[in-house]
């Protein structure tokens, strides 16, 4: 059927500088460029083009230009061109429309409403870089109490402590699978974690037994509604196990990992044949009911020998305060949640922009929540969902969050465009595919160097700061609102970020 | 064939307990301080143990998991709560009565055997190892099933299964034999089924069955296959008394799925 | 307690529990005391957190079996005003009704419970005059308790039935049975139990389950997640839900479909946990069309998502989950003994040995009844 949608994006071959090299036909997967060796010449069909840039970056003449088409329909308020043209393709294929990274739609992004303090007089600001600053800390369940005994001048903690996880910074990696990501995408998250000092997280795809030993130190391993690659070694080989109940960009429901993604290396590591869909159910089947989780958080506890603290990610919905209320009494040791604008390698478009809550609120509602029940030392919340940068991982941290787990961002240092064609397996910066000749074209070293770099330099500036509210150690600023201000927001956004108006 | 056996869960074929068998008394125990027994059993280096007046204590077995993988005979007598087996390295677990939901979930490998009947989720994500049940089980058996190279997971039923056996199936052998004579009357059997064989004594219709599912009679290679887990079923269960030829003798019908991307076709690239 | 106001945008905060069930009932009527039962459900404390556990006993007051029973509590933070409630729900139930006795609800106060309410119970006949005069009994009650839930403060009717009585608190439900003494002072031919794990901690003991209205009573375990659209059909019949729970709305529904609406126990079970139309298209004429015109009927009153439940009546219980089954219920009997339970453990416990133990298929109805009490014939 002859395709009635427009070109997404114009490409602009300036050919005078144009050296007829043929790089940007080796670097596109999608096929859009092809050489004419009749006129010597490239031409573009821009009809596949996803926009990626890898074409433009990689260009050694700088000879082209990708942007986004200027074709348009009639302008309409209500029939935005993107509207017109999902409905088409749906027309045109009877399926499910398809998506990748996090929504794009302009919901409000609540960072950018909200500043911090500084110290002004009264109180000095710190100067990091001279200056103690301390951002280790432990994720995990806390004790209401301690009891200990002092004879002697000898003093003994008769409490024994909830196994936690220490990070240096508070920024640990997302849940990205091997199987949607390449491996040398896992392997550089992997061991840019065990050199700054956090963690990566497996995702629900397994992992690779040659890595148990090297990075298990720095892995949190995911349980998730697929039991992928689990078996008692995964489990034990890593420091915590996560329960994946849901993900900010596509709560509620499964996945499918298409059976072309599932290569030998990926189906070994996932413990399944070769070649068939990878199936997330929708649900955990033997998690229908706050009790079930219980039970599965205590298997998982069970077969750990309870040496590993467990956390349960879950999608901020509507009613989810009330629900991790009742997974840190079903016994989790840290909650993750997963806001709207969370990432995902594949994800129903209609999902994706329509379902779940901004990260922000949930973190305030959910911290606040624990805090009334009595409960927040019970837990560890890691906050995820369109982190972009230090200044938000600042403001998630004042707004009761422990740590924050980054997705897109840490796939972004490593070359992603957010081109949004990560379910297609064709990624041109060797992210997101199992394509051997893409994902080659990720170097362990150099990916796993930038993001380093990037965690070396968030946690940099999160120090300054924190300085500038003259506060040296990162557990003052837990929940501590005082230093935050809303620009811009109504009363009621106020109200459940619990935080002040500016310059009131 | 009707009424093969009708037996209260357990009698008729008491433990074997035996020669060098430890012993531990749950009936004032809680899961986590019978779980801290039979660890510290195993590391100990006990290879058997029974345990007795077991009434509704979860995960047994679970904990077992060593990176020498050890391995124990574990015989329970009573109730076994949920999630028995959960995980399962290796060793082998015999209850002596009927077990609740979650037997054998996610378990890797070894061998379970209820004298009894089974609750929901029966072998839930189970990628390797055995499971024989005396008598029927609940909803949602072998739910996601799998295998993976050389692991292939069975699990025989000797009585009935209730709706959605089979569900999201991607490997493994499910064997159903309805001893107890009623007609499968469960529903939504194989749905999303992409992986694995379910075998059936008797029929089933199309309208019980998943639309991703073929049926079709099981043929001499089937047959094979039967053959050896049923005479393993009935050498589990002495006290069952019917024989392999009966058992044989009667049709079988064979579940596979129609393809190993059931969802292929539905996005709209 | 807040549950008193409604804002015009609704914020009402619907609190999801997950939980065990317990029931046993001696189909000959012989009564026994909530010993078993408190241990049965005790053995399934991993199943709750402790925040909430309640008893419905059929048969514990046979001494006054013909007046209905009214279990209150006055919930307020302090003494002087669990006291003015009182006072103000006694001046409301002497217009209303003819109170026959009233005493303290006896408590073992050796047993520490979280925040307990002043309890008292009430044995009343209505006494309807001027317009009420024509309403039948029950409908007179029902209103009259949705009239003290919703406009009393601190006032909360959680049992209403003849010779049967809900006990229910914040704890582990055995600490509630132990606190009510009802191994001691109650004997009943049917017993329901109740263990909770609710997603909030609001110390609130109306919030335990069973909730009734009259003699029927619920206890859930599960999510209800129709529970808007449930309530919103409940609220034009007159029910105010008032709890913060969706379990009641399973209440008023079996409320309003058996007893107002005479329904037999079958129909109901079809209406609120009905089958899938791939299911009800493969039947025969007569059936499709039972079954299609009740999902046209009753649609709102589908219960949706995991639920199991023991519905309990005076001389019946009944075990439903909803149509797929996710959540878990075991039936067994042993001689004149009929349990249902969440788990098969809990039942053996108190009776090793068992005639047949099963587990129900999905939105079908296990039904237990007293042979004796041959209750009134309810024809659809």
């Amino acid at each position: 059927m002859r395709s009635f949608v427009f070109p997404e994006f114009s490409i602009i071959r300036d050919e005078e500088r144009c050296g007829s090299c043929r790089g940007c036909e080796r670097q596109c997967a999608f096929g859009v460029h092809t050489y004419d060796p009749v006129t010597d010449r490239l031409t573009s069909d821009e009809q596949k083009c996803a926009g990626c840039q890898r074409c433009a970056i990689f260009c050694p003449e700088k000879a082209i230009v990708v942007r986004p088409s200027p074709s348009f329909y009639r302008p309409n308020a209500s029939w935005s061109r993107e509207k017109i043209e999902d409905l088409k393709r749906q027309a045109e294929t009877g399926g499910v429309l398809l998506t990748g990274c996090g929504s794009d739609k302009p919901f409000r992004i609540y960072w950018d409403h909200i500043v911090l303090n500084a110290s002004q007089v009264t109180n000095p600001s710190i100067d990091p870089l001279r200056e103690p600053m301390e951002l280790r800390t432990f994720l995990g369940r806390k004790p209401d109490m301690l009891d200990i005994r002092a004879e002697d001048g000898d003093v003994e903690i008769r409490t024994e402590i909830s196994p936690n996880l220490t990070v240096e910074t508070p920024i640990l990696f997302s849940a990205m699978s091997y199987g949607a990501i390449s491996y040398n995408a896992f392997r550089s998250l992997a061991t840019a974690a065990c050199r700054s000092g956090t963690y990566f997280n497996t995702g629900e795809g397994g992992l690779p037994r040659e890595m148990r030993d090297e990075f298990g130190r720095c892995a949190i391993v995911q349980v998730a509604s697929g039991r992928f690659g689990i078996d008692a070694e995964y489990l034990n080989c890593a420091q915590a196990v996560e329960i994946k109940v849901g993900q900010g960009a596509k709560p509620g429901i499964g996945g499918h990992l298409p059976g072309e993604k599932v290569s030998l290396a990926v189906a070994e590591t996932r413990m399944i044949p070769q070649g068939t869909d990878a199936i997330s159910p929708a649900p955990h089947h033997d998690i229908y009911s706050i009790e079930d989780l219980s039970t599965l958080i205590t298997a998982l506890k069970e077969v750990t020998n309870y040496e590993k603290p467990i956390s349960v990610k879950i999608a901020a919905v509507h009613n989810f305060a009330a629900i991790a209320s009742g997974i840190v009494r079903a016994g989790a040791d840290i909650i993750a949640i997963d806001g709207l604008r969370g990432g995902t390698g594949a994800a129903p478009k209609a999902i994706r922009d329509n379902v779940g809550i901004p990260t922000e609120l949930a973190i305030s509602s959910l911290d606040r929540r624990l805090r009334e029940e009595g409960i927040r030392n019970q837990c560890s919340i890691i906050a995820a969902g369109g982190i972009r940068c230090s200044s938000d991982v600042v403001k998630a941290i004042a707004l009761g969050a422990d740590a924050v787990y980054i997705g897109s961002a840490a796939l972004i240092a490593m070359g992603c465009t957010l081109c949004q064609k990560c379910y297609t397996g064709k990624c041109n910066w060797g992210i997101c595919t199992q394509d051997p000749r893409l994902s080659g074209r990720l170097n362990v070293e150099i990916a796993s160097t930038r993001l380093s770099n990037l965690i070396s330099a968030w946690s940099h500036e999160i120090r300054e700061m924190l300085g500038g509210m003259g506060i040296n150690a990162l557990e003052s600023l837990r929940g501590n609102r005082d230093h935050l201000r809303g620009v811009g927001l109504y009363e009621w956004e106020l109200d459940v970020l619990g935080i002040k108006g500016a310059g009131e | 064939m009707a009424k093969a056996f009708v037996l209260e869960p357990g009698v008729r074929a008491g433990p074997s307990g035996g020669m060098g068998a430890a012993v531990i008394d749950a009936a004032s125990l809680e899961t986590r301080e019978l779980n801290d027994r039979l660890r510290e059993l195993m590391l100990s280096g006990a290879r058997r143990v029974q345990i007795s007046n077991v009434c509704g204590q979860r995960y047994i077995g679970t904990r077992l998991y060593t990176p020498e993988r050890l391995k124990m005979e574990i015989e329970v007598l009573g109730t076994a709560g949920n999630d028995l087996a959960a995980f399962l390295s290796g060793h082998k677990i015999t209850v002596h009565g009927n077990a609740q939901d979650g037997v054998g979930n996610t378990m890797d490998s070894g061998e379970v055997i209820v004298r009894g009947r089974a609750g929901d989720v029966l072998g839930f994500s189970m990628r390797g190892g055995e499971i024989y049940i005396r008598d029927g089980c609940g909803y949602r058996a072998a739910l996601h099933m799998k295998e993976y190279q050389g692991k292939r997971p069975v699990l025989v039923v000797g009585g009935g299964c209730q709706d959605f056996l089979g569900e999201y199936m991607a490997g493994g052998v499910v064997i159903v034999l309805d001893l107890e004579g009623e007609i499968h009357d469960a529903s939504f059997i194989g749905t999303g089924m992409h992986g694995g064989v379910i075998y059936l004594r008797g029929t089933v219709e199309g309208s019980q069955v998943g639309d991703q599912v073929d049926i079709s009679p099981a043929e001499e290679a089937d047959m094979e296959v039967l053959e050896v887990y049923v005479s393993r079923f009935l050498e589990r269960f002495p006290e069952v008394e019917t024989t392999k030829e009966e058992i044989l003798a009667s049709p079988f019908t064979r579940l596979t799925p129609r393809s190993k991307r059931p969802y292929g076709g539905l996005y709209a690239y | 307690m807040h549950r008193k106001r409604r804002s015009r945008r609704e914020l009402y905060n619907k609190e999801i529990c997950a939980c065990s069930i317990f029931g046993a009932m001696n189909r000959e009527g012989g009564r026994f005391t909530g010993e078993g039962v408190m241990k049965a459900i005790a053995s399934m404390r991993v199943r709750g957190n402790g925040l909430g556990g309640g008893f419905a006993a059929y048969g514990i007051y046979p001494d006054h079996r013909d007046l209905y029973a009214f279990h209150l509590m006055f919930t307020g933070s302090t003494d002087p005003a669990r006291r003015a409630a009182k006072k103000e729900l006694e001046a409301h139930l002497s217009r209303k009704f003819d109170v026959y006795f009233d005493e303290e609800i006896p408590t073992d106060d050796s047993v520490f419970v979280r925040d307990p309410p002043l309890l008292w119970r009430y044995f009343v006949l209505p006494r309807k005059e001027g317009d009420d005069a024509a309403t039948a009994d029950e409908d007179y009650i029902v209103g009259e308790i949705m009239a003290v839930n919703t406009r009393i403060e601190n006032a909360y009717v959680f049992s209403s039935g003849k010779n049967m009585g809900c006990f229910k608190g914040v704890g582990y439900p055995e600490e509630i049975g132990e606190y009510f003494m009802l191994d001691r002072l109650y004997r009943a031919h049917t017993w329901t139990v109740h263990g909770r794990f609710p997603t909030n901690t609001q110390a609130w003991w109306g919030g335990a389950h069973p909730f009734g209205l009259l003699d029927t009573t619920v206890v859930h375990n599960g999510e209800v997640s129709s529970y808007g659209t449930n309530r919103w059909y409940l609220e034009m019949y007159g029910y105010a839900c008032t709890l913060q729970t969706d379990t009641e709305v399973i209440a008023y529904a079996a409320d309003l479909l058996m007893r107002r609406q005479r329904l037999p126990i079958d129909v109901v079970a079809k209406i609120l946990a009905p089958p899938i139309w791939n299911a009800i298209d493969r039947m025969d004429e007569k059936e499709k069309k039972l079954l299609t015109t009740l999902r046209m009927a009753y649609g709102p009153l589908l219960m949706n998502g995991p639920f199991a439940v023991i519905i309990g009546e005076t001389g019946r219980m009944i075990g439903l989950t909803d149509r797929i089954r996710l959540r878990p219920l075991t039936a067994a009997t042993k001689g004149e003994m009929f349990y249902i339970s969440s788990e098969e453990a809990s039942i053996r416990l108190i009776s090793p040995k068992l005639d047949r133990v099963w587990t129900p298929k999905g939105g079908e109805p296990v039904i237990g009844e007293i042979k004796s009490m041959n209750r009134m014939k309810r024809v659809c």
